[in-house]
């Protein structure tokens, strides 16, 4: 059976839930071959091997995070060289997307960013593409060379299906441009011991309604009472009530949990270009003619400053 | 020595415009009015800034696009670039990432550069990948994605807020960058930019002028194939009730009957 190469995203071998689910798409078109690099590899190994990795190929070098981009790729051409691979997954990251492109670019095969699902095809995998703010479903497929695919988060659930996992050292000779971008400082996000944004089942958002940051505390306790992650709409973040990294839409995070929560966000295109596809969509606002209402499963017109409280408080009893 | 900026900028149809596909796939750029993409706008913003800190710059706009693409140069040139290239060509038609890079790469080698700045990600295509792309064709450093960005003494540093971290990255010129909207609102034109503009130089190039061949580009040299597009069935109307003091009780029996809770 043919072998599929997937980048595992991971942080000191930490490996985190996207390439998870990189490993149960990749088994509908191959067997998966898991690229670990950086430190970490031997603790990743064994979830990876649980999730289905024949083997993975670690290297380890002070370049990768040293340096921008360019030996992740160099790294993942040396793997693609060694192993012939059917296909080649990376997670939808703007990194992800980066290092997929010009690994691409490299081996002279096309690229499909952000599916958000794949599936076997006569030609090759087959990828969905929610188009132009999630308004249209696309199906492609790479007509040429090896197919590099990058898939977005919560497109598949995990499924364990356990393979060998034998860590593999992987030869890489970094190249001319590997070291052209330095990483002069890295501040790790602080964790804010909620679920990520892009991989949480549920998400609570709220939008300039919320009106300050000091009243996102009513946001983030709905968000801690459900074990939500919380979101915000550009309008919050440009006021700076809520960090960017919190930010869902066209230049911020695309959401696709089980439940997105909106709070006081009227629903505007951008917007919804980043949560458009959430299983099931609820909202708050005191305006009965918000765009937001046009999307929703169940909307409540009125004042979030009085239901997201009760809201909070009849969670918390009903879990008891 | 003089600096020079190319800035790479996209005509894409307006976002808030109804958008779709025409019969062969591609995006259909007859049904909305199209527009320079607002993303676009923070990478021209960024250049005037460079531009206006060194002493001696020139801020070059490209676009690869059709005729109506010009609209595009000319607002960013009434921002204040200095001159504009159109690379137009019929082939063009249907050209994917890899084509467009091509394009690009071999308009601004011809331009001359110092600096390539981008903006994040086309409102259309919204890949995000062209820059990174420019960076290996061009084989020069990238610096992508930076929510603030500066040049001195022959190299450009920048902050980049990734998912994980928060980077400072350096690299030395000619290099290739792309700027969020987290770098700074984009000005507007003023009137004297907006007269002034029309008289700056607009040079149009064909694939001819870039010497490359009509098969590595279009709908036929596309590495990529849609095999179909369906519209999105609109999320069917859900129930809204009005909060007369129990929005927040019955909002969580709603949740709870979907066994959110
Ligand atoms: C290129 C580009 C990219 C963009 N990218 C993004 C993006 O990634 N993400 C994003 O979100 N936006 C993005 N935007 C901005 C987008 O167009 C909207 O401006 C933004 O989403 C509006 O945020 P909002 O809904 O919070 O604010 P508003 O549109 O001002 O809506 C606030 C809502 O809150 C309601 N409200 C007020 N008070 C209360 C109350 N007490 N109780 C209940 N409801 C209340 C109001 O009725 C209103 O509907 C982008 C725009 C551009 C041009
Ligand atoms: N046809 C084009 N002409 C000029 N610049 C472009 C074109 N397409 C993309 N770009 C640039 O590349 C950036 C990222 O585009 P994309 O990878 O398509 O999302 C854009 O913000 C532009 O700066």
């Amino acid at each position: 059976m043919a072998e599929v190469l997937v980048y595992v995203d991971h942080v000191d071998g930490a490996v985190r839930k996207p390439t998870l689910e990189l490993l149960a798409l990749a088994r509908r078109v191959g067997e998966p071959v898991a690229v670990h690099l950086g430190p970490g590899a031997e603790t990743a190994a064994p979830t990876l091997a649980e999730h289905g990795a024949v083997r993975v190929l670690a290297a380890d070098a002070p370049e990768f995070a040293d340096y921008l981009v360019v030996p992740k790729v160099d790294a993942l051409k040396a793997a693609a060289d060694a192993v012939s691979p059917a296909a080649v997954l990376v997670p939808s990251s703007a990194e992800g997307k980066e290092i997929a492109a010009r690994l691409a670019l490299r081996l002279e095969s096309g690229i499909i960013t952000d599916a958000v699902d794949l599936t076997a095809g006569d030609d090759g995998p087959v990828a969905t593409q929610s188009v132009f703010a999630a308004g249209f479903t696309t199906r492609s497929r790479v007509s040429r060379g090896v197919p590099v695919i990058t898939v977005k988060p919560n497109s598949t659930a995990p499924e364990p299906a356990p393979a060998a996992g034998t860590v593999e050292p992987l030869e890489v000779a970094f190249g001319e441009l590997a070291t052209g971008t330095k990483v002069v400082s890295r501040t790790p996000r602080e964790s804010t011991g909620r679920p990520e944004l892009t991989e949480a089942a549920i998400v609570v958002s709220g939008g300039r309604g919320v009106n300050g940051a000091e009243n996102f505390a009513l946001i983030e306790a709905l968000a801690d009472s459900l074990g939500a992650a919380v979101g915000a709409s550009r309008a919050a973040v440009d006021a700076g009530w809520y960090p960017h990294a919190s930010q869902v839409g066209q230049t911020g995070k695309t959401v696709s949990p089980q439940l997105y929560v909106a709070a006081g966000i009227s629903g505007a295109i951008q917007h919804r270009a980043g949560m458009q596809t959430s299983k099931t969509i609820v909202a708050v606002n005191k305006d009965a003619e918000a765009p937001i209402f046009e999307l929703v499963d169940y909307g409540i017109v009125g004042d979030l400053f009085t239901v997201l409280p009760a809201l909070t408080d009849e969670v918390k009893a009903r879990k008891g | 020595m003089s600096l020079r900026i190319v800035v790479c900028v996209k005509y894409v149809p307006d976002a808030t415009g109804d958008r779709g596909f025409t019969e062969d796939l591609t995006t259909d750029r007859d049904a909305v009015d199209g527009l320079l993409s607002e993303l676009d706008e923070y990478a021209v913003e960024q250049a005037l800034q460079i531009a206006e800190n060194a002493d001696d710059a020139e801020v070059t706009v490209v676009t690869v696009g059709p005729e109506d693409a010009a609209d595009a140069l000319r607002k960013a040139l009434s921002m204040g670039a200095d001159k504009a290239v159109h690379v137009e060509d019929d082939d063009l038609h249907g050209t994917d990432v890899f084509g467009t890079s091509l394009v690009l790469a071999a308009a601004i080698e011809k331009a001359g550069y110092d600096l390539v700045i981008c903006g994040m990600a086309s409102t259309d295509g919204v890949m995000g990948v062209l820059p990174a792309l420019l960076a290996e064709r061009l084989g020069v450093p990238q610096a992508t994605l930076l929510s603030e960005v500066s040049v001195a003494d022959g190299q450009v540093t920048g902050r980049r807020d990734g998912d994980t971290a928060t980077e400072q990255l350096q690299a030395a010129l000619p290099a290739v960058v792309s700027v969020t909207d987290q770098s700074g609102e984009a000005r507007y034109p003023s009137f004297k930019g907006i007269m002034a503009a029309k008289k700056k130089p607009v040079e149009n190039w064909d694939l001819e002028d870039l010497d490359i061949e009509a098969e590595s580009v279009g709908l036929e040299g596309a590495w990529t194939a849609v095999e179909d597009a369906t519209e999105r069935p609109p999320r069917t109307a859900g129930e809204i009730v009005t909060d007369e003091g129990e929005g927040g009780k019955q909002l969580a029996g709603y949740l709870a009957e979907h066994k959110f809770i």
